[in-house]
Formats: structure tokens, sequence, C-alpha cells
């Protein structure tokens, strides 16, 4: 009977079925996992006031509450808990009370036995600080120039509405700072570096001294006006404030310039709330991280990790199907060539740490210190490209992933039927216009997958990059108004990396473990888009070319 | 040093077919094989061929599987030259001049001979691609003279009427007798002046054999045709001369008419009665 069964086959799929459920099954429950601990962040979450009595007296708690642990009574006491009324568990909360300025940090864990009532007043405010993290507590007055102009419930209408006036004006002072400022300081250090290029070159004179002198000259008129222009929006921004009531009973000033969102989740209904989720989610994927990054958003990030990716891929794809047009269609068979197809896949087993020293030791200090003496010898001691920056995290990782793609793009090669090559040559094609018509279209599909894999692998790389070009957190964007642009020699932020900064490095762990899911979380969404637009493409060119596959 | 060669050549030539034109009505060569011998590695697989193979008629060739009338066939446009390991002795002229002389740019050389193979070949292009493929290739990218040679090509393919309001559909989209008449097509598009068949219908249902065999017959007037075939009933309706071929040597050449009712070699009378092969 068993025997039977076995030799029907059933077992055999049984078996293969199986292993391909627990695949989904895992790869489901990891997706699910980043999805929910990642997106819950984004949530309003209501704010709780605890009355509070322990050993050390009375006292009110306000915050949210984001995590519950049992601890057995046993270990609760030998961690020198007490437990009362014999218990057999001990029940704790994790409490974000924010107000870290006042309470020297941002979480606390109590203890459900010393809660003596519990409750969610619908007046409690939650404010976003741009320093010293989130602040809960209750909404006293608006201040302006000093003196008080609202009072009690209709306080919190005005301060939204003054709120909205401050973030506008923020926005004004962001601009003129980054981007004015920033250009003019662009221009000064381009100005600086022409003339000492001038000055080694020996042909620094008069002419010139007074040019640059006017230009100059210029830069500065412009930077007074900004600073005028500046000075007075400071003023106009700092006018007013709030006053708030914090747990302790103690008010509490908060500069309105320091605040950056201000909501009663408690009055919230579900659809604000939802709203409120979007608004806060698009402010995660669009802004810049704030507080050593575990507040704010991650657009520098993702915005690293997206144009690291392309550059990669517009390096990697024509020089992988370069090198394997020339192993397929010209190299001749021979121990040589198995050596170098032998030596090409292995480079694909490498660790990629090691490729992340290799170019920091080539790309980084050879080429990169190279390029600074020959070209760049104005800007020195300070190196241009001779220190990590995007150029060579890019360089680093097509080199990574040039085995993929070179291994993909021979095995499509190898697939194009002898019948269309023929074809094409019998027509009078030499054998490299037969390669540029016919056969590299038709291959393309295949050059499309391997540049999907290679994608995957690059978009996902950590270490190699923190040698090469990425850092915690940059100034600028690597593409900016200033020319040329693009800036290759500028370093830049990774999703991967920031995974790493703000869940191991980070100062403030409890605050930043939502965020390290929320990264995740879109570092996945960020390949997964990378792939599937690379996949789209790649069915279409599969549709067009479906050669002879009858 | 080549110059003089050439100069040589052409005064060959001239008189050579002043020759011909003189002594009798026998039409005059186009291709002409001589001594050629053919080794795959250590291998022979052509003897010591020599043929020739007169303007503006269908030569065709037969003889069992492996006989070498592929290869033979395939020297003509020295598509042999992309097999590993080949070696060619002997020479080939067409219109007097040896192809595998070191002078002769292989390319320009398969622009003059064309080749339509076994299984229809098509490009993964549009059916209006495909017959530009070749005029693309010589740089010809005027889309006056492409529409132009494109419907002249298919009207002499004999396939104008049934693809001409799809011309930018995909060519695998066609059947396979079809595809097989676009292959023509695009042969024809740059005008060769010989175009070698090799097995051109074994891949086709017998109604669309017998459309190829029909334009066989009507691209003869302009063009010099070679064709590979395994069918005797076949070379015996197309071709003009048949040249029978066992391992590798050519064993009996003539007139198709002649071989077939009054074969001189015993060979050739037991193959075409069926006695081997």
């Amino acid at each position: 009977m068993i025997k039977e069964w076995f030799k029907s086959g059933s077992p055999w799929i049984w078996l293969t079925a199986g292993a391909v459920t627990i695949n989904l099954v895992l790869v489901a429950g990891l997706l699910l996992l980043i999805a929910f601990r990642g997106l819950g962040h984004f949530w309003p979450a209501d704010i709780v006031e605890y009355q509070y009595e322990d050993a050390s007296g009375r006292s009110t708690i306000i915050g949210e509450q984001v995590d519950t642990s049992l601890l057995p009574a046993a270990q609760a006491k030998a961690a020198g808990h007490q437990v009362l009324n014999d218990a057999e568990y001990l029940v704790q909360f994790l409490v974000k009370t924010g107000n870290r300025d006042i309470l020297g940090s941002d979480f606390r864990w109590i203890q459900q036995q010393y809660i003596r009532h519990k409750a969610e007043p619908a007046d409690l405010i939650s404010v976003e600080r741009r320093e010293w993290g989130n602040f809960y507590g209750r909404l006293k007055a608006v201040k302006e120039d000093g003196s008080i102009i609202v009072q009690g419930e209709a306080a919190l209408a005005v301060a939204q509405e003054k709120l909205a006036a401050a973030l506008e004006l923020h926005e004004q002072i962001d601009v003129l700072q980054n981007k004015d400022v920033g250009a003019i300081n662009y221009g000064l250090e381009r100005l600086r570096l022409k003339q000492r290029a001038l000055e080694l070159k020996g042909e620094w004179d008069d002419a010139h001294a007074q040019e640059f002198a006017a230009q100059k000259q210029a830069y500065q008129q412009k930077y007074q006006e900004i600073q005028v222009q500046l000075a007075k929006l400071n003023r106009e921004i700092k006018r007013a404030s709030l006053v708030a009531v914090e747990a302790g009973g103690r008010e509490v000033n908060l500069p309105l310039h320091r605040i950056v969102k201000l909501t009663q989740p408690n009055a919230m209904s579900g659809l604000d709330k939802m709203v409120e989720y979007a608004r806060n989610f698009v402010t995660f994927v669009s802004d810049e991280p704030r507080e050593a990054n575990t507040e704010g958003g991650i657009f520098p990030a993702i915005f690293g990790t997206v144009l690291m990716v392309l550059l990669m891929a517009v390096v990697v794809t024509p020089f992988g199907v370069i090198a394997a047009v020339y192993l397929r269609e010209y190299a001749k068979e021979g121990f040589v060539t198995r050596i170098i197809r032998i030596a090409v896949n292995n480079l694909a087993g490498v660790p990629s740490i090691v490729y992340g020293v290799f170019g920091l030791g080539f790309f980084v200090y050879i080429i990169g210190g190279n390029i600074d003496r020959l070209f760049f010898p104005e800007a020195a001691p300070a190196p241009v490209f001779g220190t990590p920056g995007l150029l060579w995290a890019s360089l680093t990782l097509a080199l990574m992933t040039l085995p993929v793609v070179i291994v993909a793009t021979e095995e499509g090669l190898s697939r194009i039927p002898k019948s269309i090559r023929e074809g094409s040559l019998a027509l009078g094609a030499t054998k490299a216009e037969t390669l540029w018509r016919t056969v590299l279209p038709m291959a393309s599909p295949a050059i499309m997958t391997g540049l999907i894999l290679a994608v995957a692998r690059a978009a996902g790389e950590v270490a190699p990059l923190m040698l090469v070009g990425v850092v915690k957190l940059a100034p600028t964007l690597p593409l900016d108004g200033n020319f040329p642009f693009l800036h290759l020699d500028r370093k830049f932020m990774h999703l991967g990396f920031h995974i790493y900064d703000v869940g191991f490095q980070s100062p403030n762990v409890e605050a930043a473990r939502p965020l390290v899911y929320a990264t995740s979380l879109l570092l996945v969404m960020v390949i997964v888009g990378l792939n599937m637009f690379a996949i789209t493409i790649r069915n279409n060119l599969r549709e067009k070319y479906r050669a002879l596959e009858n | 040093m080549t110059t003089a060669q050439t100069k040589t050549h052409a005064i060959d030539i001239s008189a050579l077919n002043r020759d011909d034109r003189s002594l009798s009505e026998k039409p005059e060569t186009c291709i002409k094989v001589e001594n050629l011998n053919l080794f795959y590695g250590q291998k022979q697989a052509l003897h010591n061929v020599n043929m020739e193979m007169p303007r503006k008629k269908v030569t065709a060739y037969i003889g069992p599987s492996g006989c070498g009338k592929s290869t033979l066939l395939r020297c003509i446009n020295r598509m042999n030259d992309l097999v590993d390991g080949v070696s060619i002795r002997g020479k080939i002229l067409l219109d007097g001049e040896d192809i595998y002389d070191k002078s002769v740019n292989v390319a320009a050389l398969r622009r003059r001979v064309g080749m339509v193979f076994q299984k229809p070949n098509p490009f993964p292009k549009t059916i209006y691609e495909n017959v530009a493929y070749g005029l693309r290739i010589q740089g010809i990218n005027d889309r006056h003279i492409l529409d132009e040679v494109v419907e002249k090509s298919l009207r002499g393919a004999a396939l104008w009427d049934e693809v001409k309001n799809r011309l930018n559909d995909n060519a695998l989209g066609m059947s396979g007798g079809q595809q097989q008449r676009l292959v023509i097509a695009r042969a024809i598009a740059i005008e060769p002046e010989v175009i070698l068949l090799d097995e051109p219908a074994s891949a086709l249902d017998p109604i669309s054999t017998l459309k190829i065999e029909e334009l066989i017959n009507e691209l003869k007037e302009k063009y010099t045709i070679v064709i590979v075939t395994h069918n005797m009933q076949q070379a015996a309706r197309v071709s003009d001369y048949t040249a029978f071929m066992y391992m590798g040597e050519l064993i009996e050449f003539g007139e198709t008419s002649e071989l077939f009712t009054n074969p001189v070699k015993k060979q050739t009378e037991d193959y075409i009665t069926g006695r081997y092969g």
C-alpha cells in the first residue's frame, strides 16, 4: 500500500509543494512583520494619562503606551521589583512620555500594579518638536511678543493657525539658508578654486584679481541681502510661542519655530486619524532626518539609494554586456577562455566587504587620488575624488554585480538560434552588424534579467558602501541646482546603512525601533519598485523578441 | 600585386566569355568550382569537386544525407567560414573571380550570393523590417527607396497580396510557408546574382512547397539558382541541371532531363531508381 503510494509519485509532489509552501510562508511572514511593525509607527496613537502611585509617591504620567511585557513574579522579585497582592505575573507597560528636556528620557516602564487610574482625556496634546523629541501635556495659552493673547478652549485653534504661519516662515528660511546661501557658498568655493588654479599655473594677474574681486563682491552683496531677509524672517517666526503644562504640572514655554506639528490625538475621529496617518507617512518619505536620524524622514536615504543603484546600472550594463559579447562571440573556446569564465563566476562569490576594501584602495585612493592630482590640484590638500563618494560607491557595486550581468548575458547570447545569425550573415551583414541589429536586441531580455538580479543585490548591499561613500548624515543631496547638478564626488545616504545606523548607533533605542522597521519596509519597497520597473521593461522586450520558440 | 591579379582575371573572363559564345549555344557559366576539397578538421567532406553552373538556370544538388551537398552549397557564399576547424582547398569562381581569394570581402560576396535556409528564419521584427534588413545593413535608410524595394521584393516572392495590409506585424506571426517566402523576399531585396536554396521546402506542407517551386521557376528569369533537395521529384520538376553527389564526391552532373532518364554512372542510376539513399 505504502509502496504503491511511493511509486505513484505523490510523495514527491507533496515534498516539492511543501517546500514551496514553507518558502511562501516565510517570505510572507517576513514582509508582514516588517509591514506591521513599520507601518504601525505612523498611526497617531492615543495619549493616556495615568495616576500612578509607587514607592516614591504619587505622580501623573502622560504618554503613549507602546509596549507591554509580562514578567513572572519570581523573575520580577529577583530583578528587585516588588510584587503586590501575590500576583503571578508582573505586568509592565512601556510608555513614551516624551518631554526629554524635562524627564531626561523619552520612555519609561511602568507597572500595572501601581496604576490607580487611567484615562484618555481629549484635551491632551502631542507636540512634535525639532529638538528634544515629542512633548505631551495640555495646552494652556498662546503667547505673542511675550504676552498672552489667548487662553483656554480657544487656544488650540489659534495655536494651529500660528503654527501654520510659522511653518510657512520656516520653509522660507530653509530655502534661503540651504538653497540660496548654499549656492553662494558653492559659487565662492568655485571662485577660490579657480583663483588657486590660476595661481598654480602662474597666470594670476591684476586683471583676474579685479574680475574675481568684483564677482566676490557680488556674492557678498547677495549674501548681505539674504542675511537681512533672514533676520527679518527669524524675528517674525520667533514672535509666538505656546504655553503648555506637562504631566508634573510645570508650565513649559514652547517656541513655535521649534515645533513641527501639534495634534490632539484623543480628540480625533477614525477618519481624522487615517488622514493623519497618511500625512505622517508622506512626511516620513519626503522629509529630512532630524535628531541623529531618530526623528523626521528618510528622503535623502531613499534618494541616495535610488541614485546609486541607477548609476550602478548605467555602468554595469554596457560593461557586462561588452565583456559577455567578447567571451561568447569572439573569444576562442579554450583553456584561457575557460579560466576567465571560471574567474568571473567566482567573482560572484567574493564577500561584498572585500569589494568595499578593493573599492577604497583602488577607486578611492589610487584612481581618485590621481584624478585629484591631475585635474584638481587647486583643491589640495582637500580631496575631491580622492575620498569616498557616490561615484566610487556606484563603481564598486557595479564591479560586484558584474559577474551576474556577464553570466546572464552570455546565457542569453547562447540561446539565440544559429539560424538567425546565419540569416543575417547571408544578407551581407558582418558579424558586428549581426550582433548589433539582431543578436543583442534578441538577447536584451536576458540582459535585463541580469540587470534585475544586479539591482536586487546592489540595492540591499551595505557593507562595501560603508567604506566607499555612504555616511550617516549627508548635508546635501548628490543632485541639486548648482552646476554640474550631479555631484558624483559627494557622500550620500543609503537606506541600508540608515537602518544600521538608526538601529544600532542611535542613543535612543526605544524611539529607533519602529524606525528600523519602517525604514526596512521602505528599503524593500524601493527594491521591489526598481525591480518591477526592470521586469516591466524585460517583459515588453520579451514580447517583442519572442523568437522562434515554437 | 592584388590589382595585377584582378587585371589578369578580368582578361581571362572576357576571353572565356567570348569563347563560350562563339563556340556553341552552351549557356554562360556563372559559378565554376575547381578542384574543391573541404576538410572538417581531419575529416574530408568534399573530394575534388569540379563543376560549372550556368547563369540564370536552376541547378539542383541531390544525393543521400551527409553526401556533402549542403556543404558544397555553403561554400558558394562562404558560410562554411563560420565553422570551426574548416579548411578549404581549391577554387570557386564567381563570374571568373575566385571567391576564396584573400582580397574578397565576404560580406560583399554574400550580398551577391543570397541564401535561403532549410527552416524559415525570419528575424523577430516586422515583415517590413525583415525585407528592408539587407538594405539597412548597406546604410540605405531612405523611406521611399525602402518602401519601393520592400514592395518589389514581396511581389517577387509572391507574398505581397497576402501581407500588404500587415507589413508592420511581427514576421513570426506568419505561417511557415509565408515565412519561407518572406525569407526569399529578404534575399532578393538586395538583388543578388545567385540565390542558394538549402532544402527550402523540406519543412513545409505540400501546398506551400508547390508555391515555393512556382516561385523558383519565376526567379530563374533573373537569378542563377542553386538548390539542395532531398526530394528527387522536386529536383526533376524545378531544375535545369542536376548534380548527384555521394560521399563527398560529385558523381555525375548534367542536364536534368538527361541525368534522370539516361544516367551515365551506375551509382546515379541506383540512387534515382531508389536502390539506395
